[in-house]
């Protein structure tokens, strides 16, 4: 029977627990809102993953995890023209450039990378086929699930908290007007600073987000330490389509001095009872 | 004959049947169930659709009073209920301090459905084990301008003050935009 079916009603834990306990191989395409997801899995362990709008070429996913710098990037990428990972692998190891090790440990880090990404999908259509496995040209590892899935019940349980404290990432968020905080004395991380330089009532947080380049759960987790710390509130994004007044405040009229009688009268009114 | 409305929103058993039964001159309709979960049975029933009381202004004019089902399974109603509202107010429970982060997030959620005004009611002053006023407002990280109001549901003084903060703030936004 075909492995198909919807994350909203069978979460990534449960898909990648039964992947495992199954020890399937193949391949699980999930195609979220915004992008498709592509997990694969060799007798049960991680063998693979990507990400659809990802660049996903060695050079780049080593460059992510730091192993190699801007130009080095900019070089290799120049000059291996349509090189596949595996060759473009034995050259940089042949050539001294870099370890087996650190090509493993940056795959690694990529792969585990997006299926935490995915913890933060609650909607999804999902389907696993069976047997398919990434080309031959790529390089493929064995990574066990256990961890991934406990790591990913525990992200769950962060992501739900966060999404309880920041039900929507559609709102703005402005410093608050405390005169005695000054940013320049919070010891914040560059990823919060990234996050800070780009707060501004005209900027929602999926924005900030998107421009930042950070996943629904990375951006929740600097807001709220943000909004803990007292430093920023959430308000409504300015510019955002705002409905008629007469429309907003549920009154047939938009004359205002008509507003207000209706207004005064149910001040009078509730005074009364 | 012009209807207005107000919602009255919160966590479970925050108090918001109780608010609306307190001032409305009708029983309150209301569509409660008998709890099954153990873990909410800390009343027997609860609200699953809506609450709904009335208040009559004078022939040609009505507020209505809509209570939000407490349980977030049922939050789906909570969008439908807060179509073309006049104000809307936040119950928060002052003895369960273990509910003011889903208090907070519901305010932030009625807040993204529309710009209207709103108070926030710190229910259940009046026993003893409920919170300071002040603790609660820095625990639920409401802005210092926001009304954040002690309230007895069940005391009809303080419900009408609830109402007539809420109208006061609708009225100074009126005149603030005008």
């Amino acid at each position: 029977m075909a492995l198909k079916g919807n994350l909203r009603d069978f979460t990534i834990t449960q898909l990648l627990n039964l992947i495992n306990l199954a020890r399937k191989t193949g391949t699980l395409v999930i195609e979220g809102s915004n992008d498709t997801a592509w997990i694969s899995f060799r007798e049960g362990k991680l063998a693979y993953s990507r990400m659809g709008k990802d660049d996903n070429n060695l050079a780049t996913i080593l460059y992510r995890g730091k192993k190699i710098s801007q130009s080095q990037h900019k070089m290799i990428r120049s000059r291996a023209g349509n090189m596949s990972d595996k060759e473009l692998g034995l050259l940089l190891i042949n050539a001294n450039y870099i370890t087996q090790e650190d090509i493993l440990a940056s795959l690694q880090a990529e792969f585990i990378g997006i299926i935490h990404r995915l913890f933060t999908w609650v909607e999804g259509l999902f389907r696993f086929e069976n047997g398919v496995l990434p080309p031959d040209d790529k390089i493929i590892l064995r990574i066990n699930l256990e961890n991934i899935i406990i790591e990913g019940t525990r992200r769950l349980r962060e992501w739900e908290q966060l999404q309880d404290e920041i039900p929507s990432l559609d709102i703005a968020l402005k410093f608050t007007d405390r005169p005695d905080t000054n940013l320049r004395n919070v010891n914040l991380s560059v990823e919060e600073w990234r996050v800070v330089s780009y707060i501004n009532p005209k900027n929602s947080i999926r924005q900030i987000a998107n421009t930042t380049k950070m996943n629904d759960l990375e951006i929740r987790r600097i807001v709220y330490g943000l909004l803990q710390a007292g430093l920023v509130e959430m308000i409504r994004q300015e510019g955002a389509p705002v409905l008629p007044r007469a429309q907003i405040a549920g009154l047939s009229t938009a004359d205002a001095d008509e507003q207000k009688s209706l207004v005064n009268r149910l001040i009078n009114r509730i005074r009364s009872i | 004959m012009q209807t207005v409305k107000m919602v009255i929103t919160g966590p479970f058993n925050s108090g918001k049947t109780e608010f609306i039964q307190t001032v409305s001159e009708i029983d309150v309709v209301a569509t409660e169930r008998r709890i099954s979960s153990e873990a909410e049975k800390i009343k027997d029933t609860t609200t699953v659709a809506m609450d709904f009381g009335r208040i009559t202004v004078d022939e040609d004019l009505v507020l209505y009073l809509f209570g939000t089902p407490g349980q977030k399974r049922f939050d789906f109603m909570w969008e439908i209920l807060s179509e073309g509202m006049l104000g809307f107010i936040v119950m928060v429970d002052s003895t369960r301090p273990e509910t003011f982060r889903e208090a907070r997030s519901i305010l932030e959620t009625f807040r993204a459905y529309a710009p209207t005004p709103y108070v926030v009611a710190a229910n259940k002053q009046d026993l003893e084990d409920a919170w300071d006023i002040d603790d609660m407002r820095i625990a639920l990280r409401l802005d210092p301008k926001l009304k954040f109001l002690p309230c007895i549901a069940k005391d009809k003084d303080s419900v009408k003050n609830i109402l007539l903060e809420l109208l006061y703030s609708i009225l100074a936004e009126m005149e603030a935009g005008a």
